[in-house]
């Protein structure tokens, strides 16, 4: 077993053993800081899989809410249609074996249909660059959002119930474990050395006989499908979708947390998930104290206008972000405009 | 006869439509002409143009009568046009300021850096703008005032044109007539083309390129102030998040006539808004925002430089 599989293991091991003996406790009594728990892996996931398209393969997408939108829509219909079935073979649905088997095989339909959409979405938009490509993903989030607005079978404007509410803290960390490790792996074999030829030179790439729409294609389609776990996730643990839970916001959400630990760099990345899922919170909380006048409330408790700025001062006084080393930034964003 | 009514009813309702993307993609078209970059927050200063004009209006109300269109006499006529001529001068230099900021602020710093970063912090105006827009003034729909009263304009049979379409195309036209003035036949018209054409180049001939940027700022957010006045006319409900979509249309449609090439702006948002009202005619009204995406991706696809773009070769 190779060290990095064996760390995977033992990973996956301390996210069951604390799901075992800690859930309940938290979940009864820590209820609050359970959901902040959840929140924490599912951004971690949508930006450790993004940081795959954005930071390593240099390609900037900017419809990433819009992959976890076709898995967390997936992964409810399948489970408000298909569970009972399960629950017919396994026993019941209150048996832990059952709930956590539906909540399996849920996530991975989310993901293959995730990935699938970003593979459709992936082929034509990718032989785009730079600006052209982060206005089509964007677009194909969009046009995600209003298909889900107008298809009736799925709750169409009304929201869509979903049944269970599976998701537990295992399968949360579980899958943020699973995911850095292929991501990792991916960007640090061989094979993955191309994405980071194509982020760092893609004309040289491309003379270098490296299939450059490939690299970029499988990015895609792997950072869709974990979208597409978080979108389950997400589903299995709100168990109310709406089609506005996945707008541009969401996809910029995303994005910021991936340009604030640095395009490149999983390290930071996963620690700015964990920084703006709790500032927010921390902020709300502030403006709940005396420390702060009433006026600034309502900037506190608005987390864009929070984003907005640290987008700006970031991209004015560190671009590669809090961890990003500077020179994978420099090339990833090709020379400026050749004059 | 009546599906020539029906067809010409539409096409009307699409110019009008089609107008205010067209004036919004001008400012896209401009600002990639000269810097190459895709101005995000475009769409947020057609929403601030058409809030300048709700917070100006009231000033004018008294002298300028609005509300008193019951009685509609050539005299009150005049003044009615005048005050809205006045709220839309007003409102696009507000735009025009807001928009040289912006670009001297956020994006000059930029100047030499990679052009996705510019795009990220575009982004980032972006969402400023309009959340501290919502901040300000509440995230609620706010009720634009009457400028012009707004009636089915008589004799004209079974075709109903409002007057604010009317005015829309107008203004439209007139604005584009002294656009088309302004960088064909005035001295910093020339250095616009200059400067799109070879920054430097264009710096080397004695031009100051700052100050032609800053002037294109200019110029583009007057327009967008000026399609967010009109467009407010139309349908008098304005809310924060108003310049989302239209603004991504209007990239849409600056991106189908050609990015960099005024003319092209013009067809395409004229296009965008006539397919979008089609969209609609035709029954599928909840999919007329989807049609500016798709018609996006046809574009990439097939001719990514447009319809009156040329072809850029990249050098290595």
């Amino acid at each position: 077993m190779s060290r990095s599989l064996l760390k995977l293991t033992i990973a996956l091991a301390v996210c069951l053993c604390v799901s075992l003996f800690a859930e309940g406790y938290i979940a009864a009594n820590l209820a609050y800081y359970y959901d902040i728990l959840i929140s924490i892996g599912v951004n971690t996931i949508l930006a450790t899989s993004l940081n795959l398209v954005n930071g390593y393969t240099g390609q900037f997408s900017l419809g990433h809410a819009g992959f976890m939108a076709v898995g967390a829509y997936a992964s409810a219909s399948w489970s408000n249609h298909l569970d009972p079935y399960i629950f017919a073979v396994l026993g019941g649905s209150g048996s832990p074996l059952a709930t956590n088997f539906a909540m399996f095989v849920s996530m991975l339909v989310a993901g293959i249909l995730a990935a699938l959409a970003g593979f459709a979405v992936g082929v034509p938009s990718l032989r785009l660059k730079g600006d052209y490509l982060a206005i089509v993903t964007l677009g194909f989030g969009e046009i995600i959002r209003v298909a889900i607005l107008n298809t009736d079978f799925l709750g169409a404007s009304r929201g869509l119930s979903v049944v269970g509410t599976y998701t537990n803290l295992f399968w949360t960390y579980g899958s943020v474990v699973l995911c850095i490790y292929v991501v990792l792996s991916l960007v640090h074999s061989t094979y993955g050395r191309g994405f980071l030829t194509v982020r760092d030179d893609e004309v040289a790439a491309e003379a270098m006989g490296i299939n450059t729409t490939r690299y970029k294609v499988v990015a895609f389609v792997v950072a869709s499908f974990f979208a597409g776990i978080a979108g389950a996730l997400y589903a299995h643990f709100k168990g109310f979708l709406t089609p506005e839970g996945f707008n541009f916001f969401r996809s910029v959400d995303i994005v910021v947390i991936v340009i604030l630990g640095g395009m490149g760099s999983t390290a930071g990345v996963v620690f700015a998930a964990v920084l703006l899922t709790i500032l927010p919170e921390f902020l709300r909380a502030l403006a709940h104290t005396n420390f702060v006048p009433a006026q600034f409330h309502g900037l506190l408790e608005n987390r864009l206008i929070l984003y907005s700025l640290l987008l700006i001062v970031l991209m004015l006084t560190r671009p590669q972000g809090l961890f990003g080393d500077g020179a994978a930034l420099k090339k990833l964003f090709g020379r400026s405009r050749a004059d | 006869m009546d599906i020539l009514i029906e067809v010409l009813q539409q096409l009307i309702n699409g110019i009008s439509l089609g107008s205010i993307y067209a004036l919004i993609a001008l400012g896209y078209t401009m600002v990639y002409g000269v810097l190459r970059f895709i101005n995000f927050a475009h769409g947020d200063i057609y929403m601030l143009g058409a809030y300048s004009g709700y917070l100006l209006a009231p000033l004018f109300a008294h002298t300028f009568r609005y509300g008193d269109f019951d009685t509609f006499t050539p005299q009150n006529a005049l003044f009615i046009l005048t005050g809205a001529g006045l709220v839309m001068s007003l409102s696009m230099a507000i735009c025009a300021v807001i928009g040289v900021l912006v670009e001297r602020i956020a994006y000059r710093p930029l100047r030499e850096r990679p052009r996705l970063n510019v795009l990220i912090t575009a982004i980032g105006v972006s969402l400023f703008l309009q959340n501290m827009t919502q901040f300000e003034l509440g995230a609620d729909p706010k009720a634009f005032p009457a400028l012009i009263p707004v009636h089915v304009i008589e004799g004209l049979g079974n075709l109903t044109i409002l007057t604010s379409q009317l005015t829309i195309i107008i203004a439209t036209v007139v604005l584009l007539i002294i656009l088309r003035f302004v960088v064909m036949k005035t001295k910093i018209g020339l250095a616009m083309r200059a400067l799109s054409l070879n920054p430097t180049a264009c710096s080397i001939m004695g031009v100051n390129n700052d100050i032609v940027v800053s002037f294109t700022f200019a110029l583009g957010s007057a327009l967008a102030g000026a399609a967010g006045i009109l467009v407010s006319m139309d349908s008098p409900s304005i809310n924060p998040l108003m310049g989302n979509l239209p603004g991504i249309k209007a990239f849409v449609a600056a991106v189908l006539g050609g990015i960099g090439n005024l003319p092209g702006a013009a067809l395409g948002g004229l296009i965008i808004g006539i397919l979008e009202t089609l969209v609609v005619a035709i029954g599928f009204p909840q999919w007329r925002d989807g049609i500016a995406f798709a018609v996006l991706i046809v574009i990439l696809l097939f001719k990514p430089t447009g319809l009156l773009g040329r072809v850029e070769r990249e050098k290595v």
